[in-house]
């Protein structure tokens, strides 16, 4: 199934949710929707399951008008970040519901809706929980219980919000990759929503960054990671240093400290320049494009992290190797092995 | 007892507040309804079996029940859609409408006893069109149900109200993602869900209708065998001096409401059982 979605507007109140978002969505995928709280994404996905309407716009499925439907009609599994379970029915009634409230026209007869819960429990390995209630399922087991009561539907399209939202770090990290391994199984066209730029780029083939109701970067995670359409993307995607320059003749400058950096090509005026804090290589002072004294070093994992204080006055977080000997005090030089130069303040 | 009171000792006063518990409850309702049926005993069987199943008593006790129970299940129905409305929709008037519910709560109940009357009188606002009509609630049994109505419907609406406002709008929404239609997620989704509530807003409603007597005497008309309720037949032994006969039909109705009360809460605890809590 592919999804089409043509500027697409939402406003609530004076608030515009969505801001003319244009979107294709190929059949099969699985695409994550990137972006902070209030960027339009869950709304973006709400309109698609059918459970909001846009003000303006246009959503298709393989080229038909999805809007003529209501969320029933759309055939659309959903996935609630607070699992939305039926806290009155055990986790068999639950994954059952969707072919229970069948029209009795196409309903299945009992034996065989036993069968295919039988199966989607299977699928997400808890068939032995099938005569347990909601509450007493751990937040990770309600939430595999929620996606096999929407696979139940046999859904054309599979949204998720925020699905791994409510959950701690460690059951996080395991769905991540268990949603990654089921979707290569079913090969249902999915898209999820997630602040979480981790688990966008882990589990995604493609990854759509909003802002303020706005796609800022479609692309593959590589994509979005390495090469940044836009300042916002860079700042959200990866830790990034960010400092305010300006172009001037040619010159960046810094405060009021010219750059060792070239300005061939950029448009004069007030910029931001942005550099991954593991691109920023130390050297002895007097090399690089920067200079300045580290603040004070802690070890971070496989890096060491060293505030330093620029001679320009901003002070910025780097990551260099632990074998590299980094001492608080030190007055070192900065390069920016790779950099990203924006226009616009 | 010391293991328990070693293990408490980071909540102090437990020893205190149950003993005023208990001794509180026994002075407030327990001596009470024992001292009803010691009196009761004063009868023998056959005097009591005479009292019991003498017309004017068993009628009573039917009108009373009966009607209190047939008022209890309008007021849950009518109940369950007000709360709806109060609880799902955003309207003008809305704090207003619910503040109104509380109405029968704190009008002293002889005071709704006479407006209720004056309304239904047959030349009332309402009793007049109706008398048109043919249909007479004033001093007839319908004033009775009437009035049980209007004093038992915050019950239903203040014990299901909390209940569906805590039920989160995502669960229809999956319901109906999941192909429900509107019907099939009231009956299958939020019904049950809230079926505890409801039961306790209809045993609520209901032992306060059994009881109620200031707003139904007025209306009622009090004929006897019609429209004479088991309170006020309880009275009118009482002035004649007839203690026993009053005793015999107050134990009457304890009894029955008890049992009628207890069967509701297992009921209601069997739909509880099956929400277990978060």
């Amino acid at each position: 199934m592919t999804i089409e979605v043509k500027n697409l507007v939402k406003k609530f109140g004076s608030f515009k949710a969505l801001d003319g978002v244009d979107l294709k969505v190929d059949n099969g995928e699985l695409l994550a929707l990137l972006g902070p709280s209030g960027s339009g994404k869950t709304t973006l996905l709400r309109i698609i399951a059918g459970l909001d309407w846009p003000d303006a716009g246009d959503v298709s499925f393989n080229g038909e008008d999805a809007l003529a439907q209501g969320a029933r009609e759309r055939h659309v599994g959903f996935v609630f970040q607070h699992y939305a379970l039926f806290r009155h029915m055990t986790v068999f009634e639950n994954v059952a519901f969707g072919l229970r409230v069948q029209p009795r026209a196409v309903r299945k007869d009992e034996a065989t809706i036993r069968t295919r819960v039988k199966e989607l429990l299977d699928l997400v390995q808890l068939d032995w929980l099938a005569d347990r209630y909601p509450s007493q399922l751990s937040g990770g087991q309600r939430q595999r219980i929620a996606l096999a009561r929407a696979l139940a539907i046999e859904p054309r399209i599979l949204l998720l919000d925020e699905p791994f939202g409510a959950l701690d770090a460690k059951v996080r990290k395991e769905l991540r990759r268990w949603l990654r391994s089921l979707h290569h199984e079913i090969n249902v066209t999915s898209i999820f929503v997630t602040h979480d730029q981790e688990e966008a780029l882990e589990v995604a083939n493609r990854v759509v960054v909003m802002d303020k109701g706005r796609i800022e970067q479609i692309g593959s995670p590589d994509d979005v990671y390495e090469s940044p359409a836009t300042a916002f993307v860079h700042g959200f995607i990866g830790e990034s240093i960010e400092l305010p320059i300006q172009v001037e003749g040619g010159v960046i400058r810094l405060g009021d400290r010219p750059l060792r950096l070239a300005a061939d090509g950029l448009a004069p005026g007030a910029s931001k320049l942005f550099v991954r804090r593991h691109d920023m290589l130390v050297g002895p002072p007097g090399s690089g494009a920067f200079e300045g004294a580290i603040r004070h070093v802690r070890n971070f994992g496989p890096v060491q992290r060293a505030e330093v204080a620029l001679s320009g006055g901003e002070t910025i977080e780097i990551d260099a190797p632990r074998d590299k000997e980094l001492r608080a005090g030190d007055t070192i030089g900065l390069e920016p092995r790779r950099y990203r130069i924006f226009a616009g303040a | 007892m010391s293991a328990l009171a070693a293990r408490r000792r980071t909540l102090p006063g437990f020893g205190l507040t149950m003993g005023l518990t208990l001794s509180w409850l026994s002075v407030i309702i327990l001596i009470p309804l024992a001292g009803l049926f010691l009196r009761s005993l004063e009868l023998s069987p056959e005097q009591f079996w005479n009292i019991l199943s003498s017309r004017r008593t068993l009628n009573a006790l039917r009108v009373s029940f009966g009607l209190a129970f047939a008022a209890a299940c309008v007021n849950l129905v009518m109940g369950s859609i007000i709360v709806w409305a109060l609880v799902r929709y955003r309207f003008p008037g809305r704090r207003l409408f619910d503040a109104i519910v509380d109405v029968p709560f704190a009008l002293p109940t002889a005071v709704a006893g006479v407006a209720l009357t004056a309304l239904f009188a047959e030349k009332g606002w309402l009793g007049g069109p109706l008398a048109a009509l043919g249909i007479k609630v004033a001093f007839t049994p319908v004033g009775i149900f009437v009035a049980m109505i209007f004093i038992g419907i915050p019950f239903v609406v203040r014990t299901v109200q909390p209940v569906l406002q805590d039920l989160d709008p995502e669960i229809e929404e999956a319901a109906g993602s999941l192909g429900a239609s509107r019907w099939q997620t009231i009956i299958r989704v939020i019904l049950p869900s809230l079926a505890p509530a409801l039961l306790t807003g209809l045993a609520l409603a209901f032992a306060r209708a059994v009881g109620e007597y200031g707003s139904v005497i007025f209306i009622a008309g009090n004929l006897p065998n019609i429209s004479e309720i088991a309170p006020l037949l309880i009275v009118i032994r009482l002035s004649e001096f007839r203690y026993a006969d009053a005793t015999a039909i107050a134990v009457v109705m304890l009894v029955v409401s008890f049992v009628i009360i207890f069967a509701v809460n297992r009921l209601q605890r069997w739909a509880q059982s099956r929400i277990p809590e978060r």
